[in-house]
């Protein structure tokens, strides 16, 4: 626990009710949503205002004491596991108001503890539309967003979070407010920081207020599903629909395993023996909606689905979604332990890294459910296990290692949107270069030359 | 410490159920307490860590983790929204009892649990010493809910704006009843619950008007208990048992269903006494299975049995928003039957009002321990409710129609509370509806 001198003074700073010393406080800021050792920090704190925030880094900094700042905690990779013991976790969702949402000029100004899902809502009151869409948007917030650059089931229409990212301010290691970017759609003053602490997973400075782009929202949309009975068929199905020049808002896939164990536990009568089930959505202008949907609707049945539904209303695009909706939960339910990855692949690729996931599963004897965004070639294998059965889990992370590296040598990506952290740090070099490390490395060192901030995630400078 | 690594070996019973949560964080968006707050601690995650770690012995503070198990309003929301479907409630109450072993039961809570509780006849004389003497020390508010305050009590109630307990109870005021079914028709056990009987009496007599109504005979056996359920939240589990103890024999007898207008105790009755009365005997253990699948809310029997329906042009002029309660909604999954009940309940038209499944912040005995916690979730559903522009709220469950009560007197609002039933009641001209 840390000293009562740094706890009273944190008291002063923040009053008591945002000062969080006890054992029991501490241990629940030990972990987040990866499957990864929790260590407990030393102390937790909850500024409430962007300048309490401020002298909080300040006087981490001064005092040479690790931070770590927290969201909501859902990331996959270990982003909010204290380093070490002695490490002060910042709360942001202390910081939670929603500053300004600009109709006129597209824009939103928000807090970093703003929650994703509830900001998309006060935005879609203003007849506005904010996408990216994260699977744990009802609790997640924009600083982690940010800072993961967290993707979505829209991405292939609508991009991820840093297509939204028009500016922010933040604190640099010592506490100095830095700002980049503007509320306007051009801004070329100075380096694009903004950018830079887009993705950064709280290794370069702590997110005080970002300015978000808006979208008009479409007018119509209109779901289908396709079943192919072999995933090659569903792969030319995605480059089908995409060389007619139809950008569906998503487009979605889940594998036997999942279809199988989704049917078991819903009896929705789902196609037990498809190989894949595709579902997509157009959404736009009603008229071009109408005529997309065909186009897709001929590129499924002439790319071998077989079947295709389409959703004729709001209840029936309900249900269609169902299955996908149910992927992770179904899943989660199988056994303890559900290892979510997100290895991404050029979209062509996506029948031999699942040819590869599959294969390895059977390889190490571990399950493997796959579900994901097929338009993006980010796929979803989600190892099920029990990490209490040591030999299992060594299976599964074996299995984990060799995933990498196929999804590497397909001029993959180790993670399309859940981040390194801790978890994935020791397979950076093998999909960048050494150099990358260093120049990362260097970095850091200069803007945080005392080490504290998150040290040992993404690339590691203790 | 010897004793420390015996509640952890205790607790590593839980381990397997404990081991599904995979920390999704996701259960942050629906859970009471964590939205008033926004502590780690307060919500599932937090909870299922701290029990995790105190079986795995990485903390050996039990106190401090009971005190966090404590902060929880038991009603199950975070269950309801978890991807991995953790028994969450299922391990809370179980770790409570276990933890509340080792740390000793309160001798307060243990006096009511396992003395008064179980004895329907002293509960009942001890309400009605306190009825007539509550004239006394509780000052009328005038507002529409009818509540009360008690400045002389304050060290017990607090400022809360009750409703002063009925001058008699239920069971007083009807006796017991054991009406013959009629030809071809049904006949109901009417477990009225604590609440029903000694406070919401009015809305207790409402239910047995309706199905007098619908021509369904009514048993009300003398000497029913409580379902326990404020005991096994309590940890004290083997209070419950005393309970259920107490009510099956009584509860024997030739019906074909047993409905109450409490969904706390209908959920209690037809999960929690079987799975308790495993730890009793093979009697016990048919006694509770037999009930437990004949067990039913009141607007479910309402709508599902005798299939009141709402007539398509409900269109009426008395604006009525609808509260979820947790344990109806969330536990028993019942949300449409008292909302049928409503629109077929002139002149009730339905408006939903923004978060009508969020929690009251009632949680029964966590009101009374937990105060200004309460009146902090209060003000949420509170604010949702008056944003709707209903004049009536209703709400299918006795513990919610107290909390709503008060928060809405707390705030001088005129909306007044009502159980679904009282306004069929009223719709069928047999009283209890709003004074609109
Ligand atoms: C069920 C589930 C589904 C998910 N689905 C998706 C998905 O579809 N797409 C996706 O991309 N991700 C997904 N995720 C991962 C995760 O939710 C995202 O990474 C999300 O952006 C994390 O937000 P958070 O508020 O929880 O951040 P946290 O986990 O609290 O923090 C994440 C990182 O951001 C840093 N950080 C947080 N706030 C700040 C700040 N103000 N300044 C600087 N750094 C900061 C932290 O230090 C940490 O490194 C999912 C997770 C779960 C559990
Ligand atoms: S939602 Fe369920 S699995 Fe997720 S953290 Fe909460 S309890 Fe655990
Ligand atoms: S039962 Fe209710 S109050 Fe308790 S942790 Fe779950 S959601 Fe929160």
């Amino acid at each position: 626990m840390a000293n009562n001198a740094l706890i009273k003074d944190f008291e002063a700073l923040l009053g008591p009710e945002n000062v969080f010393s006890s054992e029991a406080d501490r241990q629940s800021y030990s972990y987040d949503s990866a499957v990864l050792a929790p260590v407990v920090p030393t102390l937790v704190v909850r500024p409430t205002t962007t300048e309490q925030l401020g002298q909080c880094v300040k006087k981490l900094y001064d005092n040479g004491i690790p931070m770590t700042v927290r969201g909501a905690g859902t990331n996959l990779s270990g982003g909010v596991i204290p380093d070490v013991p002695d490490t002060v976790v910042i709360l942001t969702n202390g910081l939670n108001r929603i500053l300004e949402i600009n109709e006129n000029d597209l824009y939103a100004v928000v807090e970093p503890g703003v929650i994703t899902a509830q900001f998309a809502a006060a935005v879609e009151k203003r007849r506005l539309f904010y996408p990216p869409d994260p699977g744990s948007q009802s609790v997640s917030t924009i600083g982690g967003n940010i800072a993961e650059n967290a993707g979505g089931l829209r991405g292939l229409k609508y991009g991820v979070t840093k297509d939204y990212v028009m500016g922010v301010e933040f604190f640099d290691a010592t506490g100095e407010v830095v700002k980049s970017g503007s509320r306007t759609v051009k801004c070329v003053t100075g380096y694009n920081l903004a950018g830079m602490l887009t993705q950064s997973e709280g290794t370069l400075g702590v997110i005080s207020r970002a300015i978000l782009k808006l979208v008009p929202p479409p007018k119509a949309s209109k779901a289908l599903m396709a079943v192919f009975d072999d995933m090659q068929k569903a792969a030319e199905a995605v480059a089908g629909i995409i060389a007619a020049h139809v950008v569906p808002c998503t487009l979605e896939f889940l594998d036997n395993n999942t279809i199988v164990r989704v049917d078991d536990f819903t009896h929705a009568g789902l196609p037990r023996d498809a190989a894949a089930i595709l579902l997509i959505e157009v959404d736009g202008h009603p008229a071009q909606v109408a005529d997309d949907a065909e186009a897709v609707e001929r590129v499924l049945r002439t790319t071998g689905a077989t079947t295709v539904h389409v959703a004729r209303d709001a209840a029936e695009k309900t249900k269609l979604w169902e299955a996908r909706r149910m992927a992770l939960p179904v899943l989660a339910r199988a056994r303890p332990t559900t290892i979510l990855e997100d290895a991404t692949v050029p979209r062509s690729q996506i029948p031999a890294m699942m040819k590869v996931v599959t294969d390895i599963a059977a390889k190490y004897r571990v399950e493997v459910g796959t579900f994901g965004h097929a338009g993006d070639g980010n796929l979803h294998p989600t190892f099920l296990c029990d990490k209490r059965d040591a030999d299992e889990f060594a299976r599964v992370e074996a299995a984990i290692d060799e995933m990498f590296e196929t999804a590497i040598s397909l001029h993959g990506t180790l993670s399309g949107e859940h981040g390194i952290g801790t978890a994935k740090a020791k397979w950076m070099e093998k999909e960048t270069s050494r150099g990358t490390i260093l120049f990362s490395q260097r970095l850091r060192r200069a803007l945080d030359p005392k080490g504290l901030l998150n040290p040992t995630k993404l690339v590691s400078i203790r | 410490m010897s004793d420390l690594h015996t509640l952890a070996q205790r607790l590593m019973a839980l381990d397997d159920r404990l081991a599904a949560c995979m920390r999704c964080g996701l259960c942050q968006s629906v859970c009471p307490m964590f939205g008033a707050t926004m502590k780690e601690a307060d919500v599932a995650r937090g909870k299922l860590a701290l029990v995790n770690n105190l079986a795995h012995e990485l903390i050996c503070d039990p106190q401090a983790v009971a005190g966090k198990l404590d902060r929880c309003l038991l009603c199950g929301s975070c269950e309801a929204a978890c991807p991995s479907g953790v028994k969450i409630t299922e391990i809370f109450f179980e770790a409570r009892e276990v933890v509340n072993a080792y740390l000793g039961l309160h001798p307060l809570k243990k006096m009511i649990f396992r003395f008064l509780l179980p004895r329907p006849e002293l509960f009942n004389l001890s309400v009605r010493v306190g009825a007539p003497l509550q004239r006394l020390v509780l000052r009328r508010n005038h507002d529409v809910q009818e509540t009360s305050c008690a400045p002389m009590l304050s060290f017990m109630l607090g400022k809360r704006h009750v409703r002063p307990l009925a001058a008699r109870p239920l069971s007083a005021l009807t006796g017991p009843l054991d009406e013959p079914r009629p030809e071809g028709g049904l006949k109901v056990a009417f477990y009225p619950g604590c609440m029903g009987d000694k406070l919401y009496v009015d809305m207790a007599q409402a239910c047995l008007a309706v199905l007098r109504h619908h021509k369904v005979a009514v048993f009300l056996p003398e000497g029913l208990a409580c379902c326990g359920m404020p005991a096994l939240a309590s940890g004290d589990a083997e209070g419950m048992l005393r309970q259920i103890s107490v009510n099956l024999p009584v509860l024997r007898g030739d019906f074909d269903y047993l409905v109450t207008p409490c969904p706390t105790c209908t959920k209690t009755i037809a999960s929690l006494w079987p799975r308790y009365a495993q730890r009793l005997g093979t009697l016990e253990r048919e006694a509770t299975a037999r009930l437990a699948e004949k067990t039913l809310d009141i607007t479910a029997f309402l709508v599902d049995v005798l299939k009141v329906e709402a007539p398509s042009d409900g269109e009426g002029s008395l604006a009525v928003t609808y509260h979820d309660s947790c344990h109806l909604s969330k536990g028993l999954g019942i949300r449409s039957q008292p909302r049928t009940l409503i629109k077929a309940s002139r002149p009730c038209r339905l408006v939903e009002m923004n978060e009508a499944d969020r929690c009251c912040g009632c949680g029964g005995s966590f009101n009374l321990s937990h105060y200004d916690l309460s009146r902090r979730i209060g003000q949420r559903k509170r604010d949702n409710i008056v944003e709707s522009g209903a004049a009536v709220v209703a709400a299918a469950c006795p513990a919610c129609m107290m909390q709503l009560e008060d928060v809405l007197s707390q705030n001088h609002d005129a909306v007044s509370v009502r159980h679904p039933v009282q306004l069929y009641a009223q719709h069928l001209g047999l009283g209890g509806g709003p004074a609109a």
